[in-house]
């Protein structure tokens, strides 16, 4: 799979602040590629230096293969964080200059925009100004306004930050359905849960570093921390615990069980194999649970910053 | 891509379309007009009230002089006390009494001449007063040393000198006055224009960053684009209000004229004015007017006025443009503002106060070479005929500095537009420079 987008080496100061210090990512085609990181990492400035809002001050960009240039605007649907709408204006008016500013033609986005109002069922407010609709609405003008000309790489910042989760729902809906239609997303969001459900690849920006990167799976593989959880039903659980203890680094696990079981996290060793631990616990009484721990996106966030 | 007329567009719609800008428009001239009426009619009620005033001389020399004018009717009391006078004037509610003592000597009268009254009289008719007695005393003064008066007033000489430059193109004091009020009006119109308008560009600019469309758009148009949009968009609904104000303003004016029937251009200097072309030189001074008006430089009026205003506006607007994207609110404008309406209120100073005095002295062709002050100043002169030479050499200057503010104001708009939050100060705006 080739890559869609290439940042290389990219590097941006502002005065004497580091925004950026040689960052590379790769977003293979049609993925959705996280890019996380704590508040002010750099997270929107590789953005804006995506968007050609911001010059690197040093570094390549490339776009399809090719060094980015003023023709990739209509090629990049962007959805910001600070993100709003003229407030005055009607909404329908409002979209349809937009959609020109990204090169439609004013028939073209006119249908497309009836088109996209109809399928989120927000037909009726074309005639409308933004200042009468709620968040919610607006921010799903926005988003009509941000796939309208058919980007095809679409970044998202926070973009279900102020939907209710069935809106959220739907617009996650339609992100993997512009996906499977041949768009490449990029995904910057806090909402670590979202995260694990949608994104292929991630990257992990801290203090204008790139810390981490690659496909979601293997970064899970790397932060693999071999610990089993465990649930057993056994006579005398105490001694089985004792016994457990001094072969295996155990701690108490918390997990909903039917009967009164004896609930571990069992770490193995490099060198163990989860079937002997298996097999072993098999021997000492009738095993209910039995699961690898997968870490989270969640804790790498958090481990891989604090250790950095 | 070229969004350029996109953004024109929409600028122009939004302002033009927004309600409070409709609402100025129709009810600026209508304000105007029913103020300049108001203000004519009382001046013309005040003119209709016919005074009195009561005159008691008991010296009996000047009584005989006063002649009773249209406001004005003198009422002689004779044969009574200054206290019966008194007495008489209020009760007769005239305006005031004047009191002639009698003594001997003119010199000891003239200095014993007392005005009573209510409330403390105008200057107007007190400096009225004043001359019909200088005028009679000094002839009875004249007279008692044996001088014939009549001599007098027959060799009496009345002299206007006819000006010629060395061409042979004949100028009079009213060459000057019009071509101050074309100067002085080209000027003011640039300083309204700039204030009015700039202050709009600014405001809109704000407007984008507080709603956070800012960064939507900027993704998909560059900054300069966007900010020469807002303000060439701005400046064609600002010319849309101008004309709409001219007409308007003029329609009306008409009408309130005919219907009301009075004259809004009755002010006190035209009465003056008119009182001037009653005399026999009255037919000269109209074709003066005309003279004055066809030796204007026309054409060289006419490229320059669009010229410099053009340039002089964008080279503000630009600035005023850059203070938008550099605050977050408008409370914040203040300290940016200061030095910008500095410059400009100088430029009217110098119009009004040595552009006058001396059109072509040092003060006023230095301020018409200064970027910031010779669009008024340079327009303001240009009536009285302007080298072209300095002419082209301050327009240069002008465009020159408003590439440089048009680039300056860029990189801090494209800087500014996307900072949130914080108030910046003269030296943070100096580092977005550099980003």
């Amino acid at each position: 799979m080739s890559n869609f987008l290439e940042v290389n080496n990219v590097s941006k100061n502002f005065g004497n602040f580091k925004a950026l210090n040689n960052v590379s990512i790769s977003v293979p085609k049609g993925s959705i590629f996280g890019l996380l990181g704590p508040n002010g990492a750099g997270k929107t400035t590789l953005i804006r230096v995506v968007n050609q809002i911001t010059m690197p001050d040093s570094g390549t960009v490339h776009l399809d293969g090719e060094l980015l240039n003023e023709n990739h605007i209509r090629d990049i649907g962007y959805l910001p964080e600070e993100r709003g709408l003229y407030k005055s204006m009607k909404v329908g008016d409002q979209a349809l200059y937009l959609a020109q500013l990204k090169g439609l033609s004013k028939a073209e986005a006119k249908t497309r925009l009836k088109y996209w109002f109809e399928r989120l069922e927000i037909g009726d407010w074309w005639n409308k100004k933004i200042q009468e609709l709620s968040k919610g609405m607006a921010q799903k003008i926005q988003f009509v306004v941000t796939v309208l000309h058919q980007p095809k790489l679409l970044i998202f910042d926070e973009p279900f930050s102020g939907f209710d989760p069935i809106n959220a729902n739907l617009i996650k809906d339609e992100i993997l359905r512009l996906r499977e239609n041949g768009a490449t997303v990029i995904f910057s969001t806090h909402r670590m849960e979202s995260v694990e459900e949608l994104c292929d690849d991630i990257a992990l920006i801290h203090k204008s570093n790139k810390i981490l990167d690659g496909k979601l799976i293997d970064v899970k593989r790397q932060y693999k921390i071999n610990t089993y959880e465990v649930g057993i039903r056994a006579n005398d659980k105490v001694s089985l615990q004792n016994e457990l203890s001094q072969k295996f680094d155990i701690s108490t696990a918390n997990f909903k069980t039917l009967e009164d079981e004896l609930k571990l996290n069992i770490k193995l060793l490099d060198t163990d194999k989860p079937n002997d631990l298996l097999s072993y616990l098999t021997s000492k009484g009738e095993v209910s649970h039995f699961v690898e721990l997968i870490p989270s996106v969640n804790d790498i966030f958090i481990q891989t910053v604090k250790n950095n | 891509m070229n969004h350029l007329p996109l953004i024109i567009k929409r600028e122009y719609l939004t302002k033009v379309k927004n309600k409070s800008f409709i609402v100025m428009t129709i009810l600026s001239p209508i304000i105007m007009i029913a103020l300049i009426s108001v203000v004519a009619y009382l001046s013309q009620l005040n003119n209709d009230t016919v005074r009195t005033i009561t005159i008691l001389d008991e010296s009996g020399l000047v009584e005989n002089s006063f002649k009773s004018s249209e406001n004005t009717k003198y009422n002689v009391l004779q044969n009574m006390s200054l206290e019966e006078a008194k007495t008489i004037t209020k009760e007769t509610s005239s305006y005031g009494l004047l009191h002639v003592n009698k003594l001997d000597d003119v010199d000891a009268i003239s200095k014993s001449i007392r005005f009573y009254s209510e409330e403390s009289p105008s200057i107007g008719i007190i400096s009225n007063l004043e001359g019909q007695l200088e005028k009679k005393l000094t002839n009875i003064k004249l007279q008692q040393k044996g001088v014939d008066v009549d001599m007098i007033n027959a060799s009496r000489i009345s002299i206007n000198i006819a000006q010629e430059s060395f061409e042979g193109e004949k100028t009079s004091k009213i060459d000057s006055v019009v071509k101050l009020i074309f100067g002085g009006a080209a000027g003011y119109l640039l300083f309204m224009f700039i204030i009015i308008y700039g202050n709009m560009i600014m405001r809109s600019v704000i407007e984008e960053k507080t709603s956070r469309i800012i960064e939507v758009i900027i993704s998909s148009v560059k900054p300069v684009q966007l900010m020469l949009g807002k303000i060439i968009g701005t400046s064609l609904a600002g010319i849309t209000q101008f004309v709409i104000w001219i007409i308007l303003g003029g329609v009306l004016m008409a009408v309130v004229s005919l219907v009301l029937g009075i004259d809004m251009m009755q002010s006190p200097q035209q009465q003056v004015l008119q009182q001037a072309m009653e005399s026999p030189e009255a037919n000269s001074q109209i074709q003066n007017i005309m003279t004055a008006f066809y030796n204007l430089p026309i054409t060289n009026l006419i490229i320059a006025f669009i010229l410099f205003f053009i340039s002089g506006y964008l080279l503000y607007s630009s600035l005023y443009a850059a203070i938008g994207a550099a605050v977050d609110n408008e409370t914040d404008t203040q300290q940016f503002l200061l030095p910008i309406m500095m410059p400009l209120i100088l430029a009217v100073y110098i119009g009004i106060f040595t552009v006058i005095e001396d059109p072509h002295g040092t003060v006023s062709t230095v301020f018409s070479f200064i970027p910031l002050t010779s669009p008024v100043v340079m327009l303001m002169r240009i009536p009285f005929g302007v080298p072209i030479w300095q002419q082209l050499v301050s327009l240069l200057l002008l465009i020159g500095t408003f590439m440089f503010t048009v680039w300056f104001a860029a990189k801090i708009y494209r800087v500014g537009i996307l900072m949130y939050g914080k108030k910046p100060s003269y030296k943070e705006l100096i580092k977005w420079i550099k980003y």
